[in-house]
């Protein structure tokens, strides 16, 4: 079980540190001022999120490790973060819109979490689960502002809509040792997770005049350490300091 | 940004103190603006409720007429409630 509750744990803070990551690029990028405070707020809250996840998978580990030695000296085939979250952060509708599909993902997945039998994870995922709803409150706030103002804003939304959606399935996928913890009650029922997932964002969507696309090809892959070539780059970013200058502070 | 209107910021520190003006910043709308606030001026804990305002709404003294407006109150001190004793009883005033 402490094996799986590793992987697991690991799931949601890689998940967490390549948002937060990819939100991170936005620092000083940022479409005004006000926003670009906003994004690296989130960034922070999520790799915040990132540390204590990591620091469950330590706490599950077999061998001695820290949140650091997880997050800078993993390479990318250890990471199981679905693709979603790997992906270059595009421009601003299309970062709107992927941290919209996850901040929905963790809405669902924290409030489920929070009722765990493992009671470090439930206290961990409550805690999360604050700062999600009010980055929910301004996703969503951008989803709408963005897809009903301008035509050129709307089809960049659209355009988002049609690339991202094909990756969102992989956020509710389970392997073998997540299904022996969703026995044991110790995560929920992804299959359930998903549904309200639908229901949400399908809403939203529609609200929103997006047209969704045609289901076709479905990403997959993070759970078993497959990724897309984005990951690689975006670890040589993350990790140069701690491999050039192993076990370097400031 | 062309869209963007500028809104003040008022911040309530702590339940039972009055919001206080903190700044300003831009905004589609009184919604975003309110979330902007949020990231801009509560990140380090400054307060417990928020009011925005479009900074157009606001009617505001001229200041040109600084001097006729205020400089008057200046010396007139029997205006200030200090010409009476407190009883011991009363605190905080």
């Amino acid at each position: 079980m402490n094996q799986d509750l590793y992987q697991f744990a690991l799931r949601l803070a890689d998940t967490s540190l390549t948002m937060g990551q990819r939100l991170a690029e936005w620092c000083g990028h940022g479409p005004y001022l006000e926003e670009d405070v906003a994004l690296t707020n989130v960034s922070l809250d999520l790799i915040g999120h990132a540390q204590m996840f990591y620091q469950l998978a330590c706490d599950n580990s077999e061998t001695s490790t820290s949140p650091d030695d997880l997050a800078f000296l993993r390479d990318v085939p250890e990471y199981r973060n679905p693709l979603i979250t790997e992906l270059p952060r595009g421009d601003f509708a299309y970062t709107t819109l992927k941290q919209y599909f996850i901040d929905v993902y963790h809405l669902h997945l924290y409030q489920q979490l929070s009722v765990s039998s493992d009671e470090q994870l439930a206290a961990l995922a409550q805690k999360a689960l604050m700062e999600v709803k009010y980055h929910l409150s301004r996703s969503e706030a951008w989803c709408q502002r963005l897809s009903l103002s301008t035509e050129e804003a709307h089809e960049k939304m659209q355009k988002a809509l049609d690339d991202l959606w094909f990756y969102t399935p992989e956020l509710f996928e389970t392997d073998e040792s997540m299904q022996r913890l969703m026995t044991a009650s110790v995560i929920p029922d992804m299959g359930a997770i998903q549904t309200v997932w639908q229901q949400q964002t399908e809403q939203l969507l529609e609200d929103c005049q997006l047209a969704k696309p045609e289901n076709g090809w479905m990403a997959t892959g993070g759970l078993v350490g497959e990724h897309t070539e984005h990951l690689g780059y975006m670890l040589a970013d993350m990790q140069f300091l701690q491999r050039a200058y192993p076990g370097c502070e400031w | 940004m062309s869209e963007m209107k500028l809104y003040e910021v008022f911040i309530r520190a702590k339940s039972g103190l009055n919001h206080r003006h903190v700044g300003s910043l831009h905004a589609s709308d009184p919604q975003m603006a309110l979330l902007n606030a949020r990231d801009v001026y509560t990140r380090r804990k400054e307060g417990v409720s928020i009011w925005v305002v479009e900074a157009e709404q606001i009617t505001a003294s001229n200041p040109a007429q600084e001097h006729e407006w205020f400089d008057p109150a200046e010396d007139k001190v029997y205006r200030h409630p200090t010409f009476y004793p407190l009883d011991k009883e009363v605190e905080n005033m």
